[in-house]
């Protein structure tokens, strides 16, 4: 490849998914937007919520390779070599940490909705 | 005016009316138009054609752009293995031409039947004459089944036949017969023509990929497989060449060098070779015919193709190797198969050919000297099992030039690799065909 730099990047992806392309951005923003607010509202880390995130970041995890292994007709256990075993970790690493942010600052947008209505009542 | 000075006067405008040629970036709408008056004409709306088409209205202002080609439907040629293959469905390949045909840019739905680069103008199918200023050839090439004896590409996809270059529907046709003959056995034979060709890979991967699919089968002690070369080599690249050679040999793959295609029985299943020492027959279960490529005749027998050297007997143009200029006609470019250069018959090839001959178009508009080069970039991810490929990308020493270096190791067989052919490389492809990438 000659030229790879951002823009060749976006238009190369943005060809491969299309809208769902924009949606994956939406939902990056969504999540660490929802997440950054939760932190300031709720002052911290709730560690309940935390772990319940991580456990279904797991799941997104395997969620990822799945996905993978569709598209690509193909899994990870055709990994040949040591990048592999890396782009392997990467897709589950990444479904991980998606799911986990996406998941907390869903939990945490409901809690920060609930609070707010239980104080009008 | 005359031509050749209505090029001198266009030079003129370009050098003084305008900016500085747009860089080698892929960002053009972000660089300054090059204001000129000059009629561009592109024959061929391919890859290459398309390419061009589209980086040019990008970076040219008031320029006449005609593009010239009489196929409605645009083909990913490279998905044609993989629909070979089972990998990808018969319509993975197929779009349409207008759907990448920049706005403004005047398509003429025919094809060129007759290249004048003295008088500075290509007749059409219908006899109707088109001059220019400047000139990009991009025909590809002609796949010529006549020169096999007995060939009919009607009948691929029936009675072991296979021809995955031929088109979409051949292609999805090759994969019936292949899976067919995965599943009952016998002889399979696979082969590639002596003349240049494109993707000179697409014959080993559907190769390797038949291996597997016996082995998927369950069926792979029941099948001989025999590989046809048609030189001493399995591939023009050395190192490439013995690592096939390696992994053929693993896979128990059988090879036999210098034999090339002439004759096929369609009926009795019996494919002739040349040989250095006489015909050979061979019978066959099932064959994957490549045939022999050639320049489009319209260029062939123009003033345009080499008159002597390796490229002159099939009509590859006479191009500089490293600008794409034509060595007779300074202002032609031939971009993609139909340059008559040592490597690069690949859509990889064109995605770094076309920015070059641009540069050097638009450069020639400004009356300047542009200095990048294409230096036989060529690739082909060669699928080597169903889940894997290696990555093979060269120059035109022959050395291998890898994109990823220290990370994804050339002539490895790896997951990655496979992921990026099925996943990347056809968005990548559309992209540069935009003019974007
Ligand atoms: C089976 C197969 C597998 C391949 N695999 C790969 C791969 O893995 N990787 C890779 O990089 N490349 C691969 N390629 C090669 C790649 O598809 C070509 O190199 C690329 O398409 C070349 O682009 P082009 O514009 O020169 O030719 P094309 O894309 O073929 O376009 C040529 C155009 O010119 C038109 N034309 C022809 N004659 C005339 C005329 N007289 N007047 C006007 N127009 C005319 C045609 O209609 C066509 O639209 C493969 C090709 C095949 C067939």
């Amino acid at each position: 490849m000659n030229e790879l730099d951002f823009y060749t990047l976006y238009v190369v992806f943005y060809e491969m998914m299309g809208m769902l392309f924009w949606i994956l951005i939406a939902l990056v923003i969504f999540g660490i937007g929802g997440f950054i607010l939760a932190l300031t509202r709720e002052g911290g880390l709730q560690s309940r919520r935390l772990i319940l995130s991580e456990i279904l970041g797991l799941l997104g995890g395997f969620m990822a390779l799945f996905i993978m292994a569709k598209v690509t007709i193909s899994g990870f256990s055709d990994a040949g070599g040591p990048v592999d075993w890396l782009l392997v970790g990467l897709i589950w690493g990444g479904g991980l940490v998606g799911v986990t942010i996406l998941s907390y600052a869903i939990m945490g947008m409901l809690n920060i909705l609930n609070d707010s209505q239980r104080q009008k009542a | 005016m005359g031509d050749l000075s209505r090029r001198s006067f266009l030079k003129l405008t370009a050098a003084t009316g305008a900016t500085a040629a747009a860089p080698l970036t892929l960002n053009a709408t972000a660089a300054e138009k090059v204001k000129t008056k000059a009629h561009i004409v592109i024959a061929g709306a391919g890859a290459a054609g398309l390419g061009v088409a589209n980086r040019l209205a990008n970076q040219l202002d008031g320029a006449k752009i005609t593009i010239i080609d009489g196929k409605k439907k645009h083909f990913y040629q490279p998905g044609y293995t993989l629909v070979a293959t089972g990998i990808k469905g018969s319509s993975y390949p197929t779009s349409g031409t207008s759907r990448y045909m920049p706005e403004g840019v005047d398509w003429i739905q025919e094809a060129v039947a007759e290249f004048d680069p003295v008088g500075n103008k290509i007749v059409t199918a219908s006899g109707k004459a088109v001059n220019y200023d400047f000139l990009v050839v991009t025909t590809g090439m002609k796949l010529d089944y006549a020169a096999i004896e007995g060939m009919d590409v009607n009948r691929i996809g029936q009675n072991g036949l296979g021809s995955h270059y031929h088109s979409p529907d051949a292609a999805a046709k090759t994969w019936s017969a292949m899976s067919r003959f995965s599943e009952e056995g016998g002889q399979g034979i696979f082969l590639r023509p002596a003349t240049e060709m494109k993707c000179a890979g697409a014959p080993l991967k559907f190769t390797f990929l038949t291996e597997h699919n016996l082995r998927r089968n369950g069926t792979r002690s029941k099948a001989n497989l025999l590989y046809a070369a048609h030189s001493q080599s399995l591939f023009s690249v050395p190192i490439v060449h013995e690592k096939v050679r390696m992994l053929y040999e693993d896979r128990g793959i059988d090879t036999v060098y210098s034999h090339v295609l002439r004759k096929i029985d369609l009926d009795r299943k019996i494919a002739t070779f040349d040989t250095p020492t006489g015909g050979s027959e061979i019978d066959y279960d099932f064959i994957n015919v490549i045939p022999p490529m050639r320049a489009p005749d319209a260029v062939r027998n123009s003033p345009l193709a080499w008159r002597t050297g390796p490229f002159a007997a099939d009509g590859w143009t006479e191009v500089d190797k490293y600008n794409l200029q034509h060595k007779v006609f300074p202002n032609v470019w031939c971009v993609g198969d139909i340059a008559g250069v040592p490597k690069g018959k690949t859509a990889a090839s064109v995605k770094w050919q076309v920015p070059v001959a641009i540069d050097h178009l638009i450069a020639a508009i400004q009356d300047r000297t542009a200095t990048s080069q294409y230096n036989g970039y060529t690739s082909c991810p060669l699928l080597t099992q169903y889940g894997r490929a290696m990555l093979v990308e060269f120059d035109y020493k022959n050395n291998l030039v890898p994109s990823f270096p220290g990370v994804i190791a050339p002539l490895e067989e790896l997951w990655v690799t496979w992921v990026m052919k099925t996943m990347a490389l056809k968005p990548t492809y559309i992209s540069m065909v935009r003019g974007l990438a």
